[in-house]
């Protein structure tokens, strides 16, 4: 690779300093996006910035009807964290289908949700759980957040401390995962609230979005009776090597059933 | 930079530029080649090794995001006293079981089910390590015998820290 320097601040300020003054700059924490990147030449930074010695961006917290998660926590630890398993345990799992174990011992919710690959699986998520983003700088609600592929509300050098997921009534994740990487090729989030019903889809289009028809749907009546025939527009979704729009549309179809009768 | 690192029980000081890989630096600087590179794409798991007890690609961390750390190679399994020649239990039951055959991916598999121990303990089922060694590829063997010698090999682990517990 070619070389870049580094650097390990103690905290957000001296981060957002070693940001500002390091040139190309990049944030880096568990790797597993960055370091493949930057391998392929598709990033080719002149300074990293590691978030891994900055307290208290990982952990849990659970305040109010609000789950907290640190930006810096692996999906390891979320897969196995006693308070997500009782609050959210459709987020523990959801964590537990990333990757395989090596890379959820490194990659990290923050380092997920600032790259906003098609194909993650948090963002569905966030989505679906009506999150809100906290950075060093303020907060973003999930509905403004997500901006389309690979790209955020997040400012240039803004940090990600952590994401506040709002207790549902009920919650599930149905993925079809891609057999090699195990990124989704399409992923479907359900979450029932008193207010109603989200419905967050990931990996079929060229961002996450929310699934309207199907939350009217299971707001009225939260059954796969209910969205029973609903299907997305295959024109709205993405055709690659791994699957064709169509195909992508009646899996999500599929997936949404699967997720309600999971919930 | 300077990273301090302590690799197979050693402890080492050393100036590493930042865009070193861990396994180049193990590979590369350390001449520990037991710790292989099968991919380009953080999928193969040839290159597992533990940091701090817990499995990670080496080649998906720098080297200086490990310092302070304690990295544990295939090198540094097996008892290293003078004179005596033993492998570590879970790569003896890779012997035993026949858990490879041209050896590339063995180093990374052995790491994985080490890992597999560290979280599920001794007693473990074929699906179950199926299931665990999904960041793990190998070209030769169909992968049987190698879910039977992480079986064994937990076992054996199991046994052994119950005839050596005040060790
Ligand atoms: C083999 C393999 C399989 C995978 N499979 C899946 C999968 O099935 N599903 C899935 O969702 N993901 C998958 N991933 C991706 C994995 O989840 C990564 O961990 C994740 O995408 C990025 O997290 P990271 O901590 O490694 O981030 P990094 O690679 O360190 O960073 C990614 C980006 O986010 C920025 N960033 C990181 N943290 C912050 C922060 N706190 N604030 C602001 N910016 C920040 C960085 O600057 C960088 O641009 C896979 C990765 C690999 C290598
Ligand atoms: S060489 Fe590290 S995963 Fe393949
Ligand atoms: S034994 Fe040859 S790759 Fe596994």
């Amino acid at each position: 690779m070619r070389d870049f320097d580094y650097a390990r601040p103690a905290s957000l300020a001296d981060a957002a300093a070693a940001f500002a003054g390091g040139g190309e700059a990049a944030f880096i924490a568990g790797g597993h996006t960055l370091l493949p990147a930057i391998k392929s030449r598709l990033r080719m930074p002149d300074t990293l910035v590691d978030l891994a010695a900055i307290p208290g961006l990982a952990g849990v917290a659970l305040e109010g009807d609000t789950l907290w998660i640190g930006a810096m926590t692996t999906h390891a630890s979320v897969s196995t964290d006693a308070t997500v398993t009782s609050a959210i345990p459709a987020l523990a799992r959801l964590a537990a289908g990333i990757g395989d174990q090596q890379v959820r011992n490194r990659g990290t919710l923050g380092g997920v949700i600032a790259n906003n690959d098609p194909a993650a699986d948090y963002p569905s998520a966030v989505l679906a759980l009506d999150a809100v983003v906290e950075t060093d700088r303020g907060t973003h609600s999930a509905d403004d957040y997500f901006q389309g592929m690979f790209s955020t509300a997040l400012e240039d050098g803004e940090i990600i401390r952590r994401v506040g997921f709002k207790v549902p009534l009920a919650a599930a994740y149905a993925k079809f995962r891609h057999p090699a990487s195990r990124y989704a090729i399409v992923g479907v989030f359900v979450a029932r609230y008193a207010s109603g019903v989200r419905v967050a889809v990931t990996g079929a289009g060229p961002g996450v979005f929310r699934w309207a028809e199907a939350e009217a749907a299971l707001t009225a009546s939260f059954t796969a009776a209910a969205v029973a025939g609903l299907s997305l527009d295959p024109a709205d979704l993405n055709t690659d090597i791994h699957a064709g729009a169509e195909y992508r549309a009646h899996i999500a179809s599929v997936m949404l059933a699967k997720a309600i009768s999971e919930a | 930079m300077q990273t301090r690192l302590t690799i197979n029980g050693q402890e080492h000081a050393l100036e590493v530029a930042p865009a070193t890989l861990l396994v180049e630096l193990l590979r590369d600087t350390l001449g520990l080649t037991g710790t292989h590179i099968g991919c380009d794409t953080s999928q193969c798991g040839a290159c597992n090794v533990l940091i701090d007890g817990v499995a990670v690609k080496s080649c998906t961390l720098l080297a200086v995001q490990a310092d302070g750390k304690a990295v544990t190679t295939i090198e540094g399994l097996a008892p290293t006293d003078a004179g005596v020649e033993e492998l570590h239990p879970m790569q003896a039951a890779f012997r035993e079981h026949h858990g490879l055959q041209c050896g590339f991916c063995t180093p990374g598999m052995v790491m994985a089910g080490l890992e597999i121990v560290r979280r599920r303990g001794h007693d473990l089922d074929a699906a179950t390590i199926a299931h665990d060694l999904e960041g793990n590829l190998c070209r030769c063997t169909g992968y049987v015998n190698i879910i039977k010698a992480i079986e064994a090999g937990a076992k054996a682990m199991g046994s052994k820290a119950g005839a050596t517990t005040n060790a």
